[in-house]
């Protein structure tokens, strides 16, 4: 059964029937309850709910995700809303050093499958805070999980797979596609969300995006064949773990290989898929590995975030160099 | 204390009795509770008095033996350090009043989320105490089952686990909402006057007081974090803080171990009952260093220390249960004894405590199966696998700094 729905909806949509299949879950952030969130994501839900299980929470990050942390211990099945990117930070200790480790540290007693909403990335032409991909921060401690949706079919699924599975998980959701509308399948889950998808064949260059820069990838790709390339695209989804037999493969089919994100380039994701490839399919490369991201700066102010995006022009170009080799 | 000017960290011994008592026409909080006067007098108290009235010989002399075996396993701890068999050590001696008298208050059902020197604390809720030395032993970051005896496990970022206690607390009471069969629990969540400075502990208190969540605040105020006194953290007692997120907040004698136990009884009493949480400020003193890489010496005075001897929660309860023919040199002898006993056992324990393999790290980074992990394993065993096919060739290799000498 398919219907068309907004990115922002089906999240709605995904949260409520998590909230109707765990009775242990909960939602808990800041305004999430009458006012549905600063993006309304999670609208009526507090309605139909309670304000037992959507909970208005005091404006801190800590006792957000540390009070989670404790319901988590208890047997519940908290998952926060983080107002925007720039403010899970006060947050972030809790996240890194307590969540993260909870399994390890009690040797597998214990676990804290929290859920770590963060609305995240540019293009929404803000202001300082509202408008970055900290993603690689969380993606380098271990025992976190972190994935983001590109489109509704995933946005739906992906919050009640995080919700069920046994390890804390952030859902890095990019918020200029909330508005992005798609088709939804609510009788079937897509698949494992911690794999890639390809979501456009392609034989002779590969670019590889997450969240919101599938649509850019995709827009890329459609205006290279009218160049005559064959372009493929990959959808991460999952940042850990990443699915790199997927990525691989697609790259031994292709032989070149595009990274794009909207992170700062330098210590990024798009780092680790290139090192990875380069040691998994080095002889099947025709040029390096080549990274379109933001540039080494605090994300810059709204009247130039055009220049520090990754566009369409940016990736064309980037095609350009790997075919030059 | 003026504006700019930070306090010494040396005590003007002529301010002592001020910093030891607090200062009480400053000091709103009413008089810090007490039952047992130094010389093991017990005081009238018509609010905690009761919760002490009932108590039998048998348990009196228990308080006693808890404090006494606590610090002799600290002490025996501290030994092993010294001897190379444990990589550090957390002291607790001098607190072992706070952390008697509150642990001896809590019930089955109530969990406690310590910080890392709640040695005692672990003991009265009926942990194998040689457990918590495999984190100091460098073997564990955990220990134990925090399930088995509602113990969490220690946490090195200060202040972390106090919302975690809140949030729990917050599970508690929800759990009653669905069986109210479930018996009235509470938290405790244990945490010093350096991590009171913390914006966690800040945290904690507002979505305890937000959602009135059945947790007690137990903030031992031993004097010290590290080599800072606790006039640096705050300005006002820090009972006085409970005020301001609307709660009772109590300050007590730390050192007296009667005094902590009804404050404590009546603190969880009042949690458990739907009362909201309570700060408890239990004034004590660090007798011994900070850690075993600590050097006290550095930044307190001795007179310092010297004051606070006739203070000593296991002295004081002595003289009490001495005046009150309630023990005698035969009861004091045989727990001498006991304390040998368990030293030796526990040194026996720590002594065949072995480190896991380096794969067990592997183990539980996650509680799913997590691709990176797989991959890193097998890479790590196919270079270990690697050194044994050497070896064979070429036993020299097998010492590491050999193979750096032939790279
Ligand atoms: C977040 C954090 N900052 C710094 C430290 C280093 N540190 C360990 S113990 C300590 C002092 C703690 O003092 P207090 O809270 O009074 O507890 P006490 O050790 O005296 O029981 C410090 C600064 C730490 N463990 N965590």
């Amino acid at each position: 059964m398919s219907t068309t729905m907004t990115m922002a909806k089906a999240i709605n949509a995904g949260l409520r029937a998590a909230l109707e299949n765990h009775p242990n879950s909960l939602l808990m952030g800041e305004d999430i309850g009458s006012l549905g969130g600063v993006y309304r994501v999670t609208e009526g839900l507090k309605a139909d709910f309670g304000a037992d299980r959507v909970m208005d929470t005091p404006l801190a990050e800590s006792g957000i995700i540390g009070t989670a942390i404790g319901l988590a211990l208890r047997g519940y099945l908290p998952v926060c809303e983080i107002q925007f990117d720039g403010f899970v930070f006060p947050g972030f200790n809790q996240i890194t050093t307590q969540l993260a480790k909870m399994h390890s540290r009690s040797e597998g007693a214990l676990s804290a499958p929290v859920v770590i909403r963060i609305p995240y990335g540019g293009g929404i032409g803000s202001i300082e805070h509202h408008s970055e991909s900290p993603e690689a921060l969380f993606a380098h401690t271990a025992g976190l999980r972190i994935i983001t949706p590109s489109n509704p079919q995933d946005a739906y699924w992906m919050i009640q797979q995080a919700v069920a599975c046994k390890d804390p998980v952030i859902v890095f959701e990019p918020k200029r596609r909330y508005w992005l509308k798609g088709d939804v399948d609510t009788t079937a889950p897509t698949s494992d969300p911690f794999s890639a998808h390809i979501v456009r064949e392609g034989t002779d260059a590969t670019i590889v995006a997450y969240g919101p820069l599938v649509p850019v990838a995709l827009a890329a790709a459609a205006a290279a064949e009218e160049d005559g390339r064959s372009v493929e695209v990959v959808d991460l989804r999952s940042i850990s773990p990443i699915d790199f037999d997927t990525v691989t493969e697609s790259v031994r089919k292709t032989g070149r290989l595009i990274v794009t994100h909207e992170a700062p380039t330098f210590g990024g994701i798009g780092g680790e898929i290139a090192a990875r490839v380069a040691e998994r399919a080095f002889l099947s490369l025709e040029a390096p590995v080549l990274r379109v991201g933001g540039f080494h700066m605090p994300y810059p102010v709204a009247k130039v975030e055009e220049h520090y995006l990754p566009d369409i022009d940016r990736l064309l170009e980037a095609l350009d160099r790997s075919f030059a080799y | 204390m003026d504006v700019g000017h930070l306090p010494a960290s040396e005590f003007d011994s002529a301010g002592l009795e001020q910093s030891l008592m607090g200062a009480p026409d400053a000091n709103p909080v009413p008089d810090m509770v007490q039952l047992l006067t130094i010389d093991g007098e017990l005081l009238q108290d018509d609010t905690y008095g009761s919760y002490v009235q009932g108590l039998t010989p048998e348990e009196l002399r228990g308080f006693y033996r808890d404090m006494f075996l606590v610090r002799r396993f600290d002490e025996e701890a501290t030994a092993l350090q010294r001897q190379g068999e444990l990589v550090m050590w957390v002291p607790l001696t001098g607190q072992e009043g706070a952390q008697i008298g509150s642990g001896r208050a809590l019930k089955p059902q109530d969990y406690v989320f310590p910080t890392y020197r709640e040695h005692g604390v672990a003991y009265t809720r009926g942990l194998e105490l040689a457990q918590l030395l495999r984190r100091f032993r460098g073997i564990s970051h955990g220990g134990w089952d925090p399930r088995e005896a509602n113990f969490h496990l220690y946490t090195l970022v200060l202040a972390a686990q106090v919302p975690h206690a809140v949030g729990y607390a917050m599970g508690m009471a929800r759990d009653r909402l669905v069986n109210p069969k479930l018996p009235e629990a509470a938290t405790v969540a244990y945490f010093g006057d350096g991590a009171s400075s913390e914006g966690d502990v800040h945290e904690g208190m507002v979505f305890a007081a937000s959602y009135n969540a059945p947790v007690v605040f137990f903030c031992q105020n031993n004097h010290w974090a590290i080599s800072v006194p606790t006039e640096v953290q705050s300005r006002i007692p820090l009972a006085n803080r409970a005020q301001g997120y609307g709660f009772p907040g109590v300050r007590v004698d730390g050192n007296d171990v009667l005094a902590v136990h009804a404050v404590t009884r009546w603190a969880l009493e009042h949690a458990r009952s739907g009362g909201g949480p309570v700060l408890i400020e239990a004034f004590t003193y660090r007798m011994s260093a900070h850690t075993t890489a600590d050097d006290p010496t550095k930044y307190r005075l001795s007179a310092d220390e010297e004051a606070w001897l006739d203070r000593d929660p296991l002295l004081r309860m002595e003289k009490y249960l001495r005046n009150q023919g309630l023990a005698d040199d035969a009861f004091f002898e045989e727990l001498r004894e006991e304390g040998r006993n368990m030293a030796v056992r526990l040194r026996e324990n720590v002594q065949q405590m072995e480190a896991p393999g380096f794969e067990d790290a592997f183990a539980d980074v996650y509680a799913e199966a997590h691709p990176l992990i797989r991959e890193e394993l097998d890479e790590h065993r196919r270079y270990e696998a690697g050194f044994a096919g050497a070896d064979d060739a070429n036993p020299a290799t097998t010492d590491p700094a050999a193979r750096e000498h032939t790279a």
